[in-house]
């Protein structure tokens, strides 16, 4: 149906994809994985005329083409749905539905009355019962993936290619999706399906592409690939690859104290996160391990006060600290380096001196008054000590290498005197020699007595930087590893581990197969998908 | 040779551009004064300089709050109208002394301040439709305190409005001292220091737990107060009290003054001696024109000249 060979697209300074095929087949859904920066994006967006590839060839129908704008490949039917719900929330469901290629009466005028009918008919078809003049945001999130569903679908699609379309779905609308997903596949339609949840991938998927690094791993049916084989392929980590010698600049071993410095009980967010609890002690480093998309940076920032929990206490110190407020959570000693360094991290319009001084501003100052002696003192003490490398302190943040700007943060938050440092990818993205400066410092400042909390995609990192390694898995802690339990081997163990209610969603799913049959009898429902487990009759195994 | 030439171009352009944004002004102000005086019959009089900088002065005070409002991601629309109001509450309160009705008039613009901040730094409004909605509620309840215009007849206003301090006038030295202040919060204090971060990169400001939302309200409250001043030394200088036409249009002189000037509509960084520069330079262009009997369309035209220019030069650095 789709097939694409030796891809190969550049960017300035990466290589995003290298000579990758990918083969989408008529009544096949196609998992295609990989951590971040892994090609998934690119390839989903040379598919859908987004991006044009440097080298290799496109073959859609038996014939070689070129799509040139996300228009063409859409008329050639290729549909795609994206992560984030790419419709326009101010119009009405039908209008998003037909946005483009509204039906027209002999005066060239939209037919309103039309494409309410048939926007209220593909809607049914899919479960979903909703009024269509509604405007698109007074509808749930999951209702809005929905009604993009539906569009892709309803575009006479070939091939429809889904982004996470999970990612902000309630679980029983899941399982409308994967109804639907079945249907296509009854359609003889090719599914291209993008997640970070192995448990979907097992169970809607058909065959899986993994892609490390902008090249192609491993492809076939995913039914030969268990799953501890998949996290190591994504991973890029052989199983029995223990490294006995270090890699990183880490030295493991901390001296921790008794009583933890941090304690975050049952932290939940919707959606996000279920009942995390993490706990680190002085002078401890704990790794919080997990893919992408587990809730390892929610579970930071819950913690640093810049998410606000649905429920969950922040405990530092003995003292309760109050959730979803920043400066409370600065003030009770709890320092957050966000994985987002150029957006969340520094200021780049403001010298090295503002972005060091920055938070500590208020104590370095008399009557609102900035006491420039103590800040370039303060300045200069770090600047020595972080080995941070300018021109000088008053070089603009924004000119400076990654290394140097995660420095420059690090300084900012070590002039707070924290009793807690949450470090979300510190060493991401920076030069190998600055990532072992960082890593080194991580380690010294463990010594001198600070918790910090390591999150890092870079295995051998979280391993070696680790004393413990808490890992989660769509958002809930499911192991914790100690001591000489601190090993890749455990934690891709641990990573890949099936859920226990594997079963359990077996028996659910064809519920959701029902739904989507043409013969079903919609629920009526107000902005939701209608799935009512006990209600809706006559179930009809599609599988 | 030639290839030299060649390579050497984009590079001069660039610095061209640099030294456009930082001095142009500067540069634009010298040029316009020479030009006068070259062309200017009585230029160099003591009494048209002292005409064109108690024309620019409330300008200037209602731009340097907008600065600070453009350089924290904001603008302030409701300047205007902030001195109608100011200009009623003068002259409703006047009956209890000058100082008193100069009290209420500035507690009256930093009321309006304190509504745009709210709204925008606790219900998230836009700045640009906050401001726009207190500017159309504020100019109408300036002209339900006072329905049409009323002479001013107090001895201490009338002295404002045209005494002077060796020989310069009270209002260009209460615009120069402000100008200062207003420098001074930027460069000095906490609140100047975090305004930038705010307006620079407003997620990395929340994450280092900086007051975001307190930080913004006094931004707008500060707009507002200068404004209301602005208002009541328009009043002293035309001893009237006109809420209907007052301020009109005054945003919009504010902003191209700032622009102008040099301060990115982007954020994070505020210029005020090119904000001062800036409303000096419009002021000049305007001078320059009327002087020489051409039609007013003619320095709408100019004015939008300079504004393109400017926008030009900032233009780069958005990129970068």
């Amino acid at each position: 149906m789709l097939s694409v060979t030796g891809l190969t697209k550049t960017f300035p300074g990466a290589r995003a994809l290298d000579g990758v095929d990918f083969a989408a087949l008529p009544g096949e859904v196609h998992a295609l994985i990989g951590e971040n920066g892994a090609g998934k994006s690119t390839l989903i967006k040379v598919l859908t005329g987004v991006y044009q590839p440097d080298e290799g060839e496109i073959v859609h129908d038996g014939r070689p083409v070129r799509f040139q704008t996300p228009l063409e490949a859409q008329h050639a039917g290729i549909s795609t749905i994206y992560q984030e719900v790419n419709l326009v929330p101010l119009m009405s469901v039908a209008r998003n539905l037909f946005l483009g290629r509204e039906p027209r009466n002999r005066l060239g005028l939209i037919d309103f009355r039309r494409m309410h009918g048939e926007a209220d008919e593909a809607l049914r078809s899919l479960g979903l019962r909703v009024d269509v003049k509604r405007p698109l945001r007074t509808l749930g999130v999951g209702a809005q993936q929905m009604v993009a569903l539906a569009r892709a679908v309803s575009v006479d699609a070939r091939v429809v290619v889904m982004d996470e379309p999970t990612s902000s779905l309630e679980p029983r609308e899941v399982r409308t999706l994967f109804g639907v997903i079945r249907m296509l596949k009854e359609r003889d339609i090719a599914v291209v399906y993008v997640s970070h949840r192995l448990d979907e991938l097992y169970e809607v998927c058909d065959k899986v592409t993994v892609l490390r690094d902008g090249k192609l791993v491993h492809t076939g049916p995913i039914a030969e690939l268990d799953r501890l084989r998949l996290v190591s392929l994504m991973l890029g980590r052989e199983m029995a690859e223990v490294s006995g010698e270090g890699v990183t600049k880490f030295t493991g071993d901390h001296h921790a104290g008794r009583e933890p410095v941090l304690s975050a009980s049952d932290l939940t967010v919707r959606h996000t996160l279920h009942q995390v609890s993490v706990e680190v002690r002085p002078g401890e480093v704990v790794g919080l391990g997990g893919l992408l998309g587990s809730g390892r940076s929610e579970t930071a920032k819950a913690i640093a006060g810049a998410l606000p929990p649905d429920s969950g206490t922040v405990v530092v110190a003995g003292s309760p600290v109050r959730t979803g407020s920043t400066p409370a959570a600065i003030r009770a000693g709890i320092s957050l380096l966000p994985e987002d360094r150029k957006a969340e991290g520094i200021v780049p319009g403001l010298s090295v001196r503002e972005n060091i001084a920055l938070a500590a501003l208020p104590g370095l100052s008399r009557f609102g008054l900035v006491d420039d002696a103590r800040v370039d003192k303060i300045v200069d003490t770090f600047m020595k000590r972080l080995r941070i490398k300018a021109s000088g302190p008053h070089q603009k943040v924004g000119e400076l290498s990654g290394g140097n700007q995660q420095k420059v943060l690090l300084a900012r938050w070590l002039a707070m005197q924290p009793k807690v440092l949450l470090l979300d990818e510190p060493t991401r993205g920076i030069d190998v020699g600055a990532k072992a400066e960082v890593q080194g410092l991580i380690d010294e400042l463990a010594d001198e007595g600070l918790g910090v909390l390591l999150i890092s995609s870079d295995m051998e990192e979280l391993i070696e930087g680790s004393d413990r390694v808490v890992v989660l898995k769509d958002g809930a802690v499911v192991a914790e590893l100690t001591g000489d339990d601190v090993t890749e081997d455990r934690l891709l163990h641990a990573i890949a581990a099936a859920p226990e209610s594997d079963a359990e969603l077996k028996t659910v799913a064809p519920d959701a197969a029902a739904i989507v049959a043409p013969a079903s009898q919609p629920v009526p429902v107000s902005g939701a998908v209608p799935l009512d487990r006990t209600s809706s009759g006559g179930e009809t195994d599609h599988d | 040779m030639t290839e030299l030439a060649l390579k050497g171009a984009p590079v001069d352009r660039a610095r061209l551009l640099r030294l456009l944004q930082d001095y142009g002004v500067y540069a634009g102000v010298a040029v316009l004064l020479l030009v006068n005086i070259a062309l200017t019959p009585h230029f160099l009089s003591t009494e048209n300089f002292r005409t064109q900088a108690v024309q620019v002065a409330p300008v200037l005070i209602v731009a340097l709050g907008m600065a600070l409002a453009i350089g924290s991601e904001g603008v302030d629309l409701s300047v205007g109208s902030v001195m109608a109001l100011s200009t009623s509450l003068l002259s409703l309160y006047l009956g209890y002394g000058p100082w008193v009705a100069l009290i209420v008039a500035m507690i009256g613009g930093a009321v309006v301040g304190l509504a745009n901040g709210s709204l925008i730094a606790f219900i998230g409004v836009q700045p640009i439709v906050a401001t726009l909605a207190l500017m159309v509620a504020v100019r109408g309840i300036a002209l339900v305190l006072l329905p049409q215009l009323k002479d001013v007849r107090d001895s201490g206003m009338s002295s404002l409005g045209s005494g002077d301090l060796l020989g310069i006038p009270y209002l260009v030295l209460i615009a120069t001292a402000l100008a200062l202040v207003v420098g001074f919060i930027v460069k000095r204090t906490t609140f100047g220091r975090q305004l930038l971060a705010i307006g620079d990169s407003r997620p990395a400001a929340q994450l280092a737990g900086l007051p975001v939302r307190r930080v913004l309200i006094l931004v707008y409250v500060i707009a507002g107060v200068l404004a209301a001043i602005a208002g009541v030394l328009a009043t002293a200088r035309l001893q009237a009290s006109d809420p209907t036409s007052l301020g009109t249009l005054m945003e919009l002189s504010a902003i191209t003054a700032v622009v102008v000037g040099g301060t990115p509509l982007s954020g994070g960084r505020i210029r005020i001696g090119g904000t001062v520069a800036g409303a000096v330079l419009i002021q000049l262009l305007t001078a320059t024109l009327i002087k020489h009997d051409l039609p007013p369309s003619w320095t709408q035209i100019a004015q939008a000249v300079v504004i393109v220019l400017a926008v030009y030069a900032a233009r780069e650095r958005g990129k970068r």
